[in-house]
């Protein structure tokens, strides 16, 4: 494929569907939809500049803070959990109910006992984000091949070497996708922790503009969640390309036969 | 001799570990670790969780959530299912409908949480608009893989004995497709409990959210306790659910077969 028709793959719905919003809003006046114009009009205007500075910077710091806590802690008990077979059955239904639980019903929780303040923020985060870490590290530590494993003890690779040559790479996969539903689990808690309580942040701002009947401010703070989100998922491809690229082409090569 | 003895163990760890946990709990209140006003011990919210049980208010609650939660998640997978056929078996729409599909599908769903509340004020369908946009792409992706794992040589066969359109989807790529759907909703089922019930919680649509934010600003903090566990019980019974539906539903196919003999 050329890369002219790639670009024209990607480029062309978005840039059809544009087109249909802006002649459709041509002539009328709706009050809930903007015209792409003002729309992009306003996303310079209000997001570039002081308020990204305060409500975008510290909403994508707690937000980066809290996924990198859970995946720490996720991976480090995952990996703990997965291999000692007796804690495994003592907290499996435990945790297994823990991830049945909506993380946002969290929110209230946490403002009790933490208070209304960034760390209650950053805890909701963390506390909604590790379980799909967790979980998927604790199957992904189990499913180690029994060949693999065994071969491994037979040269006698154990203690931190196991881990690291043997363990963590066969998990990997698992891990990485554990942390592709965490990421989007942060961000929806991230705005909701900031919906919920708070007095600045990117979930408030967007808030206060629907309650103050800003319409296209609104819907632009819309287009930044979008935004960071398609950058978030993105960032995450790159990242899991780097890190599972021995495993793709493996996949690739089986497929292939 | 050993062997009859073995098999109850993990169930039974399992068991001392609820325990473990219910006593830690009952315990850090009790010693004062904790301020029994921000977490009362555990036997004060199971108390009100099975009292709450009698309740005609509670099970409103829950009827609203549910009724969210499936119509959302009705709507969201039949219309995945339909789109994901139409765009799955057209190479050009694949491609032409991938940057969209990959631009959308990030956005948190409740990023149109003050859109829901301006257009549709403190109603269901406030709650719909969360729930279907949230699970609609997780059904969506899931058929778009399915799609694409059909066998050539079976989809090629079929096209030689000059299967019609319909009976071809009917019966060569429905079939490959099923495991991946199941999976789509399974995982689309967790997520719409999860907007269901923070459509209540923060834009105050009736149901259990809206219940355990009401608990909270009024300082019935057992209560809340109580609901959090609710809502914890309804997410491992729709995950018990999906788990037996997708049993049922697959049951010819080989990675449930497998399960069953090991």
């Amino acid at each position: 494929m050329t890369l002219l028709k790639k670009f024209a793959y990607l480029i062309g719905l978005p840039a059809l569907l544009i087109a249909i919003w802006w002649v459709s809003t041509l002539g009328t006046t709706n009050f809930f939809v903007p015209k792409p114009g003002v729309l992009a009009d306003k996303l310079v205007t209000v997001w570039v500049g002081d308020r990204f500075v305060q409500d975008v910077v510290p909403s994508v710091t707690r937000l980066i803070i809290g996924v990198l806590l859970a995946i720490l802690l996720g991976t480090v008990a995952g990996v703990l959990i997965g291999t000692t077979r007796w804690l495994r059955s003592l907290l499996e239904p435990m945790l297994e109910f823990f991830r049945a639980i909506p993380p946002p019903v969290l929110i209230p929780v946490l403002m009790l006992l933490i208070g209304i303040n960034d760390q209650m923020k950053v805890a909701v985060i963390v506390s909604g984000c590790i379980w799909p870490v967790l979980l998927n590290t604790i199957e992904g530590v189990r499913a180690v091949d029994g060949t693999l494993s065994d071969s491994a003890k037979t040269f006698r690779i154990d203690g931190f070497n196991r881990l690291r040559y043997l363990v963590l790479p066969s998990a990997s996969p698992q891990i990485m996708a554990g942390i592709r539903q965490c990421l989007s689990i942060g961000l929806i808690l991230m705005v909701i922790s900031e919906m919920f309580a708070s007095s600045e942040g990117l979930g408030f701002t967007i808030v206060q503009f629907q309650r103050s009947f800003a319409i296209p401010e609104m819907w632009s703070g819309i287009v930044v969640l979008g935004l960071i989100g398609v950058t978030m998922s993105f960032l995450f491809q790159w990242t899991e390309r780097r890190i599972l690229g021995w495993y793709h082409g493996l996949r690739e090569v089986e497929h292939a036969e | 001799m050993k062997t009859p003895q073995r098999l109850p163990v993990g169930p039974l760890l399992g068991l001392a570990g609820i325990v473990g946990f219910l006593l830690t709990w009952e315990l850090i209140p009790r010693l004062g670790l904790v301020n029994p006003a921000f977490l009362p011990p555990a036997s004060e919210v199971l108390g009100i969780f099975f009292s709450n049980l009698a309740l005609g208010a509670f099970w409103a609650a829950v009827g609203h959530t549910m009724t969210g939660w499936a119509l959302g998640l009705a709507i969201s997978a039949s219309a995945a299912v339909v789109l994901g056929l139409i765009i799955g078996s057209s190479t050009f729409l694949r491609r032409a409908t991938n940057s969209t599909i990959e631009f959308l599908r990030p956005i948190p769903s409740v990023a149109l949480i003050p859109l829901a509340v301006l257009l549709f004020g403190f109603n269901l369908e406030s709650t719909l608009l969360l729930v279907v946009y949230a699970s609609f792409w997780q059904v969506l992706i899931q058929m778009l893989y399915g799609v694409a794992d059909v066998d050539p040589v079976a989809s090629n066969t079929a096209r030689s004995f000059r299967l019609s359109r319909f009976d071809r989807i009917r019966y060569v790529v429905w079939p490959t497709t099923l495991p991946y759907l199941m999976t789509g909703i399974r995982l689309a089922a967790a997520v719409a409990l999860i907007l269901a019930v923070t459509a209540g919680l923060i834009i105050g649509t009736p149901g259990l959210g809206n219940e355990i934010a009401l608990a909270q600003s009024g300082g019935a903090v057992g209560q809340m306790y109580a609901l959090v566990l609710t809502t914890g019980v309804l997410g491992i019974l729709i995950n018990l659910g999906m788990r037996f539906i997708e049993r049922r539903t697959l049951s010819w196919h080989s990675s449930v077969r497998g399960e069953v003999v090991v």
